[in-house]
């Protein structure tokens, strides 16, 4: 070899052009912009520990938060802080919107992952989307202006507002994400699985009961998970669609009263570090715990699945 | 070239008969009326190199290419065992269950090897009592079949996708046997095993000759020369021979097939 190739090379080995400089400054920003997320997840728990923790450990008796239902932290002499019927009106809500959101959202992903081909599947594809982005105060106006009279009329009630309307509001609200979710869950089972089963004879809805929903079944579990995680967190519609009455519900027209509802409306009239302010983020604390523990459950579906695939 | 010089069984004595196949893919025509007439209880294998259309025809035949939707069209008449199956009445649940299909990668469903096996008998079975000692010898019928039974005995319910690569593509064999098909399509079904798993499998191929009908494409002409007993080699969606398998091999009529086995191109 030439002696002087030696030493060209020798010289393109250590300079470093305007790339590396790129190539690092890019790593650098993605880094921080994924650190961000556990920083931000970390601010918040730290945040709202500190507000309500001192409360928590101190004034409260957890016993009374959870199995009593006097909710009135405004009381002059006799402030109460029982938050079962608050957690029973959330847990209503909740229960009642996923029985309205898991069939329209399985139905829906079955559709369009299975059965739509072209066109038709992009479209409720998009259209899907779009619902997901409705704001959550459109669909309490329509809790009130429209499912409110529709209750009155049909049911014969005196009041529209309660588990009944706030269910299905927040069902509707949760079936979108639970369906785009559960899509991916589907398309997520192999192709040739129905390949298989379609070649021994299997029809399209052989295919889906008996092979694509049991290979799915930890992405759809997943699914539900998110839309209680959901149900659980929303509060605009909850609100205004719930009749906001504390209240251990007994019939689906009962008027109820959700956790994060009650924060919404009563944080603004709390004195900045009173007891009163200090419980409302107890309940921030429950709430936050529960739909962690439930993302996280979630998070194990989808991961427990994934190895199968 | 689409002549076939080859004395042709009569086609009464035809499992599979294709007589004038034409397929599109959208504005690709991929057949160009292709002839080919099956032995009942024959092996023959379709070999030519990749895109000549062999695949194509193999799924043609249990018409699973029509998966692909309408962009696909096909003309002449593919017969099994003279029933016209591109008829339009042809209910396609019926076609598969007498022609069944092994693909190139083993693709047991993710359930367990007892009810992979017996998965097409129950679809097949609509609403007829079958009670769990009837299973179980289909069950155990068809793993013997096909050499798996002393493997797999003690772990029926343990999940089919934990079995090695040749023992699952076995199993989608054994899973075809109960519902009794006449025909087994088979596309390069050893490509994804090793030499020794494919040996195995080619021996299952003599052993299941007789009582079905089998079509076999493969890529591998060792392959065909050991594993079939007639060869029909295919280019460029044509037809180009068919004859007994020694004798296509030995002395081949056509100069693209000679060039081809001499391993020309492909």
């Amino acid at each position: 070899m030439p002696a002087d190739s030696g030493s060209i090379a020798k010289v393109d080995l250590d300079h470093r052009g305007r790339s590396w400089y790129v190539d690092k400054a890019v790593g650098g920003l993605v880094f921080v912009g994924g650190v961000s997320a556990i920083v931000f997840v970390m601010g918040i728990f730290v945040f709202i520990s500190r507000e309500g923790f001192g409360f928590v450990f101190g004034t409260l008796d957890i016993g009374e938060f959870l199995t009593s239902i006097e909710w009135r932290p405004t009381s002059e002499n006799n402030p109460r802080y029982g938050a079962l019927a608050l957690i029973a009106g959330t847990a209503a809500v909740t229960g009642l919107a996923m029985l309205v959101a898991v069939p329209f959202s399985l139905g829906a992903a079955i559709f369009i992952a299975e059965f739509a081909t072209g066109r038709t599947r992009e479209g409720l594809k998009v259209l899907v989307e779009l619902l997901a982005a409705i704001p959550s105060v459109v669909w309490g106006f329509i809790g009130l202006s429209i499912m409110s009279p529709l209750i009155i009329d049909t049911f014969d009630q005196p009041v529209g507002v309660g588990v009944l309307n706030s269910g299905v509001i927040l069902g509707l609200m949760a079936a979108p994400i639970m369906t785009t979710i559960a899509e991916d869950a589907l398309k997520a089972v192999p192709d040739s699985y129905r390949e298989a089963a379609e070649a021994m004879g299997a029809t399209r809805w052989q295919v889906v009961w008996q092979v694509v929903l049991p290979a799915g079944r930890n992405g759809l579990v997943a699914a539900l998970l998110l839309g209680v995680g959901r149900g659980f967190g929303e509060t605009m519609a909850v609100l205004m669609a719930s009749g906001h009455a504390i209240n251990i519900p007994t019939s689906p027209f009962d008027s109820v009263r959700a956790l994060t509802a009650t924060i919404a409306a009563e944080l603004g009239d709390a004195p900045r570090g009173s007891e009163h302010y200090q419980a409302l983020f107890t309940l921030g604390i429950f709430l936050f715990v529960i739909t962690f523990l439930i993302n996280l459950a979630a998070d194990f579906a989808v991961r427990r699945g994934a190895p199968r695939g | 070239m689409a002549e076939q010089k080859a004395p042709q069984p009569r086609p009464e004595d035809s499992a599979i008969s294709v007589n004038m196949v034409s397929l599109w893919y959208g504005s690709f025509r991929a057949l160009f009326d292709v002839n080919l007439e099956v032995k009942a209880g024959s092996i023959t294998a379709l070999i030519g190199p990749s895109g000549c259309g062999k695949s194509t025809l193999l799924r043609s035949v249990n018409r699973i290419n029509e998966r692909l939707g309408s962009y696909v069209r096909t003309t002449g008449s593919i017969r099994v065992h003279g029933h016209d199956v591109l008829a339009d009445d042809v209910e396609l649940a019926q076609l598969r269950r007498q022609v069944g299909m092994v693909f190139q990668r083993p693709n047991p469903l993710p359930l367990s090897i007892r009810d992979n096996v017996l998965f097409a008998h129950r679809i097949h079975r609509a609403g007829e009592r079958v009670t769990r000692i009837e299973e179980d010898e289909l069950l155990e019928t068809a793993l013997r079949q096909v050499l798996l039974w002393d493997e797999v005995k003690d772990r029926l319910n343990g999940p089919a996708t934990g079995l090695s690569l040749e023992a699952q593509q076995k199993l989608c064999i054994a899973r075809l046997l109960p519902v009794k098909p006449k025909v087994i399509l088979m596309d390069e079904p050893t490509s994804a095993l090793d030499p020794e798993a494919t040996d195995a499998l080619e021996g299952l191929l003599w052993e299941l000759k007789g009582e079905y009908t089998i079509l076999i494409v493969t890529h591998n002409m060792a392959q065909a020369r050991r594993a079939s007993e007639e060869t029909a080699f295919m280019l460029l969606g044509k037809m180009v021979e068919h004859r007994p398998t020694q004798e296509l091999f030995l002395t081949p009529h056509e100069q693209e097939t000679a060039d081809y086995i001499e391993g020309r191109y492909g």
